[in-house]
C-alpha cells in the first residue's frame, strides 16, 4: 500500500481537502470525501459517463482521474450546477419537463454533459445533439426524451442569455 | 521533462507514464495491467502545444485531442488531423486524451496511429541519453506495441504540409458514435498543376495488427488525372492491403468487405475535393 498523500481542491465552489493513496480516483474522492454523492459510478471505465464532473470547466470522466491529478483543481458535479437549493438549473429543469430520466442513475452524467455540451455549442442541430450525447449511456429511456431535453435547455439557456 | 525522463531510467519496466489515461486508466480499473509506479504527464509544460515548424506542424505528446481538434495551424496544414480526431470518443475522452498517448498506445483501431502511417508523420522520444526521432513507418511494432523502449518517452509528433492541390478525407464504421472503428482510413491524394495524381497516402485502422497502408491502392492512383480515377474501383483494391481478425463485433471478411468499400468512398471525398479545387481555380 502505498502512503496517504494530501488532496485539496475546490468542489462546487468551496475548498476540500482530504487524504488518500495516489490511486485514489476523483469519482471516489468525490463521493467519499466530499460527499458529493451525486458522481455516479456504473462502469469505472469510462464507458457510461455517469461520473462525468466539470474539471475548470471542461467535462471529464471522474473516474479515468486521480484524485492528486485534480489537485487545486476547480471541480464541478451534478450538486453545483444549480444556483441554489431551490432552483434547478434549466438542463435539470429540461430534464424533469421532458422525461428525459426513469431510474435517474445516468442523470447526473448527463446534466453535466449537456449542460458543458450547451456552453460550447449554444445552438446544436438534433444531429449534433446526438452526437453531444453519446458518451452516456442511458439503460431506461431509449434517449427521445433526453434529446428532447437538451433541446429545450438549448432555448431556455439562450432566451435567458438575450 | 528531465525528471520525467530520468524517473523512467530508474524504474524501467516498472513505471508507465500517464497521459490523458482515456485508456492506460481503464485498463489499471480493469487490472489488465498494472504497474509500480505512475509517472503523470499531465503538469510537464514543455509537453503541451503546437508549434509551425518548417512549413509543418510538431504537437507535443501531451497536447489534447480537443485542442488538436480546434487548432488552426493542425487545420491548415495538416487537414487528416484535423478531419480525424472528432472521430476519437467522445468530447469528454477529447477534453483528456491527448495526441501522444493515442500514438503510444497504439491500438489498431484508433484514428491518430492510421493518420500519422500516412502522412509519414515522425515521432520525437527522449530518453536520459537523449533525442532520437522515429518515422512512422517504424514506429508501430504490434498491436500495443511501439518503437518506443520502457525508459523513453513519446515527447512530440512532426507532419510536414502538403505544398500541391491536395484532397483529404478521414472517415469510419462503428456501430455506436464514438466506439473503437470496425474499419477506417484516412486519405491524402495531391496532383500536379495539370490535376495528374503525383502523391497518394491511405492508412487504414481496424484492419489489422497494427495500422496498415494501403499500398496497392496509393500505386494504383500515381499518375492518374484525378478527375478520372474510378474511387470505388480503386478502393476495392484496399481488401489486399487488410490484414483483419475476427471478433465478437465483426468477421474478419465483414471487414474486409466494408472497410474496401469504406475506402472508395473516402477515396471519393478526397478526390471531390481535388476537382473541386481545379474547378474553382
Amino acid at each position: 500500500m502505498a502512503d496517504q498523500v494530501p488532496l485539496s481542491m475546490t468542489v462546487n465552489g468551496r475548498t476540500r481537502r482530504g487524504m488518500g493513496e495516489p490511486r485514489l480516483t476523483l469519482a471516489d474522492f468525490l463521493r467519499e470525501q466530499a460527499l458529493c454523492t451525486g458522481v455516479h459510478l456504473g462502469c469505472e471505465h469510462g464507458v457510461c459517463g455517469s461520473c462525468t464532473v466539470l474539471m475548470d470547466g471542461e467535462a471529464v470522466r471522474s473516474c479515468l482521474l486521480f484524485a492528486v491529478q485534480a489537485e487545486g483543481a476547480d471541480i464541478t458535479t451534478v450538486e453545483g450546477l444549480a444556483p441554489d437549493d431551490e432552483t434547478l438549473h434549466p438542463v435539470q429543469e429540461a430534464f424533469r419537463d421532458c422525461h428525459g430520466l426513469q431510474c435517474g442513475f445516468c442523470t447526473p452524467g448527463f446534466v453535466v454533459s449537456v449542460a458543458a455540451f450547451l456552453e460550447a455549442n449554444p445552438d446544436p442541430s438534433d444531429d449534433e445533439i446526438r452526437h453531444g450525447i453519446a458518451g452516456n449511456l442511458c439503460r431506461c429511456t431509449g434517449y427521445q426524451g433526453i434529446v428532447a431535453a437538451t433541446r429545450q435547455a438549448a432555448a431556455v439557456l439562450k432566451g435567458e442569455g438575450q | 521533462m528531465a525528471d520525467v525522463v530520468s524517473l523512467l531510467a530508474e524504474h524501467g519496466d516498472d513505471a508507465k507514464p500517464l497521459a490523458g489515461g482515456q485508456s492506460l486508466v481503464p485498463l489499471l480499473a480493469m487490472r489488465l495491467t498494472r504497474f509500480e509506479h505512475i509517472v503523470d504527464l499531465n503538469r510537464v509544460d514543455e509537453l503541451f502545444g503546437v508549434t509551425a515548424d518548417n512549413g509543418g506542424v510538431r504537437i507535443a505528446a501531451m497536447t489534447r485531442q480537443a485542442a488538436v481538434e480546434t487548432d488552426a495551424t493542425v487545420a491548415d496544414r495538416v487537414p487528416l488531423l484535423h478531419l480525424a480526431t472528432p472521430h476519437i470518443g467522445h468530447f469528454q475522452i477529447r477534453n483528456r486524451g491527448t495526441i501522444g498517448g493515442s500514438v503510444a498506445h497504439a491500438d489498431p483501431a484508433s484514428e491518430y496511429p492510421a493518420v500519422m502511417l500516412a502522412l509519414d508523420g515522425t515521432a520525437e522520444i527522449a530518453s536520459a541519453s537523449g533525442t532520437r526521432e522515429v518515422p512512422a513507418a517504424e514506429f508501430f511494432e504490434s498491436t500495443f506495441m511501439t518503437a518506443v523502449a520502457p525508459d523513453e518517452l513519446l515527447v512530440a509528433l512532426r507532419f510536414s504540409a502538403w505544398d500541391q492541390p491536395a484532397g483529404f478525407a478521414f472517415d469510419e464504421i462503428a456501430r455506436r458514435s464514438g466506439d473503437f472503428a470496425l474499419a477506417g482510413a484516412a486519405v491524402g491524394i495531391g496532383t500536379d498543376a495539370a490535376g495528374r495524381i503525383n502523391r497518394a497516402a491511405v492508412g487504414m485502422l481496424g484492419v489489422g495488427p497494427i495500422p496498415l497502408r494501403a499500398s496497392s491502392v496509393e500505386a494504383a492512383l500515381i499518375g492518374l488525372a484525378a478527375a478520372d480515377a474510378d474511387p470505388h474501383e480503386i478502393g476495392r483494391l484496399a481488401a489486399d492491403d487488410m490484414d483483419p481478425i475476427g471478433d465478437v463485433h465483426a468477421s474478419a471478411d465483414y471487414r474486409r468487405r466494408a472497410g474496401s468499400t469504406l475506402v472508395g468512398r473516402i477515396l471519393a471525398s478526397a478526390l471531390a475535393q481535388l476537382t473541386q479545387e481545379a474547378g474553382n481555380g
